[in-house]
């Protein structure tokens, strides 16, 4: 068990040194498409927050309650899928009956949500690292927070670069692809700081 | 006929509709796994089957979904073929299981799978969405096996764990860790995309 590691450790530890986008390498798909402006990162960055908080409560409920007492943790992936896709979906229902403005400015991502890797990353690290209910509630939100914050500083380089000469075989994903290598250069400044494995 | 459509679906599949330079989709465990060639190659394997088994399974249950709840059938039937193939490398390779620890998972939200059985299983027969799968899992595949021989080499100075290069050799740990394989992917984007403009700008 990891019970040894604070939780304000795990939080900031999935911000910078293991960024779940810079150096796990999940939520690409997203990262990619939708880093073209900062306003709509934005809005996709506070949905993540907010779903990859829940559902990683929901998972690990799900997970010590459910599926390690009946012997079924093979069964792990339908189920964490099952609740995610599911979350998404109530939420978004529920958004859309209460505030127009919220949906309009939120809704059009949740769908994307259900098939960004990252959520279900993040459910699966922290089930195989063996967290502790708490740990993963912080780890779950330092982890959506720390994609959110690479997305919108993408979105903003991009802004800039708008205007930039790119070389033609570059313009599109290859450019952004070595944008975010540079950003996971800078990003490994933060390693040593905190460790978590 | 029939053969004809075979060989557009492998064309396609291979070429100009690879899904990893002409899509860019499911590029997170293209990055994750390419740091040794044995955990790629394992990782293309189960790749491969799985989106030949769950676009055959969608095929064949193509008329009898409801297309309101479609999405979630077919992540459904992506997700019991991930569990197969889980369950079968914790049983014979139990290492390379261990590396690979929750990329073999999120096989299942690969983006590949789901838009091959959107764009391609939802309106053609099981066998043809079959070889269909299999042709843009090894599409999807040769790109990642190539990646990752270049960051074996350039990262330990080994192939499929033998060392290479020998003493003289000095690594360079950064094509081991993350900016090295956002790197060789946006070369590898680069050269096929000058190729091919060049391609067109002959033919035009």
């Amino acid at each position: 068990m990891s019970e040894g590691i604070a939780f304000y450790a795990i939080f900031f530890a999935a911000i910078f040194t293991n960024n779940i986008l810079l150096t796990n390498y999940l939520g690409m798909c997203s990262f990619l498409a939708v880093s073209r402006e900062v306003s709509t990162s934005e809005g996709l960055g506070g949905a993540v927050i907010f779903v990859m908080t829940a559902t990683s409560v929901l998972n690990w409920l799900a997970y010590h309650y459910i599926l390690v007492p009946f012997d079924l943790v093979y069964l792990r992936y339908i189920v964490f899928i099952v609740i995610i896709a599911a979350f998404v979906q109530l939420v978004e229902m529920v958004i859309e009956r209460i505030s127009d403005k919220l949906y309009a400015s939120l809704g059009i991502f949740l769908p994307l949500i259900t098939v960004n890797c990252a959520i279900l990353g993040v459910s699966l690290f922290m089930v195989i690292r063996n967290y502790t209910f708490f740990n993963s509630v912080f780890y779950g939100l330092g982890s959506g927070i720390g994609w959110t914050v690479a997305i919108i500083a993408m979105a903003g380089i991009r802004q800039k670069m708008a205007r930039s000469r790119v070389p033609k075989g570059l313009t599109g994903a290859g450019i952004t692809l070595i944008i975010a290598g540079i950003m996971a250069l800078a990003f490994m400044g933060f390693s040593g700081m905190i460790k978590i494995t | 006929m029939a053969g004809f459509k075979i060989r557009k679906v492998f064309a396609d599949d291979l070429g100009a509709n690879n899904p990893v330079f002409a899509q860019v989709l499911g590029i997170c465990s293209t990055l994750a796994v390419t740091n040794v060639l044995k955990n790629t190659v394992v990782m293309c394997v189960g790749l491969i089957f799985v989106t030949a088994l769950s676009n055959m399974t969608v095929s064949l249950l193509r008329k009898y979904m409801p297309s309101r709840i479609r999405m979630m059938v077919e992540t459904l039937i992506i997700a019991s073929s991930v569990i197969i193939v889980d369950i079968v490398l914790k049983a014979f390779l139990p290492d390379v299981s261990r590396q690979l620890g929750p990329y073999v998972g999120l096989i299942i939200t690969n983006c590949i799978i789901m838009g091959r059985a959107e764009a391609f299983a939802l309106s053609n027969p099981p066998g043809l969405s079959f070889l269909d799968g299999i042709a843009s899992g090894i599409g999807y595949s040769y790109v990642l096996i190539a990646i990752a021989i270049v960051r074996e080499i350039m990262g330990s100075g080994s192939i499929w764990g033998y060392p290479l290069l020998g003493d003289w050799w000095t690594n360079w740990s950064i094509m081991v860790m993350a900016p090295g394989a956002f790197f060789m992917l946006a070369i590898f984007i680069w050269i096929v995309k000058g190729i091919r403009d060049k391609e067109e700008g002959e033919s035009s």
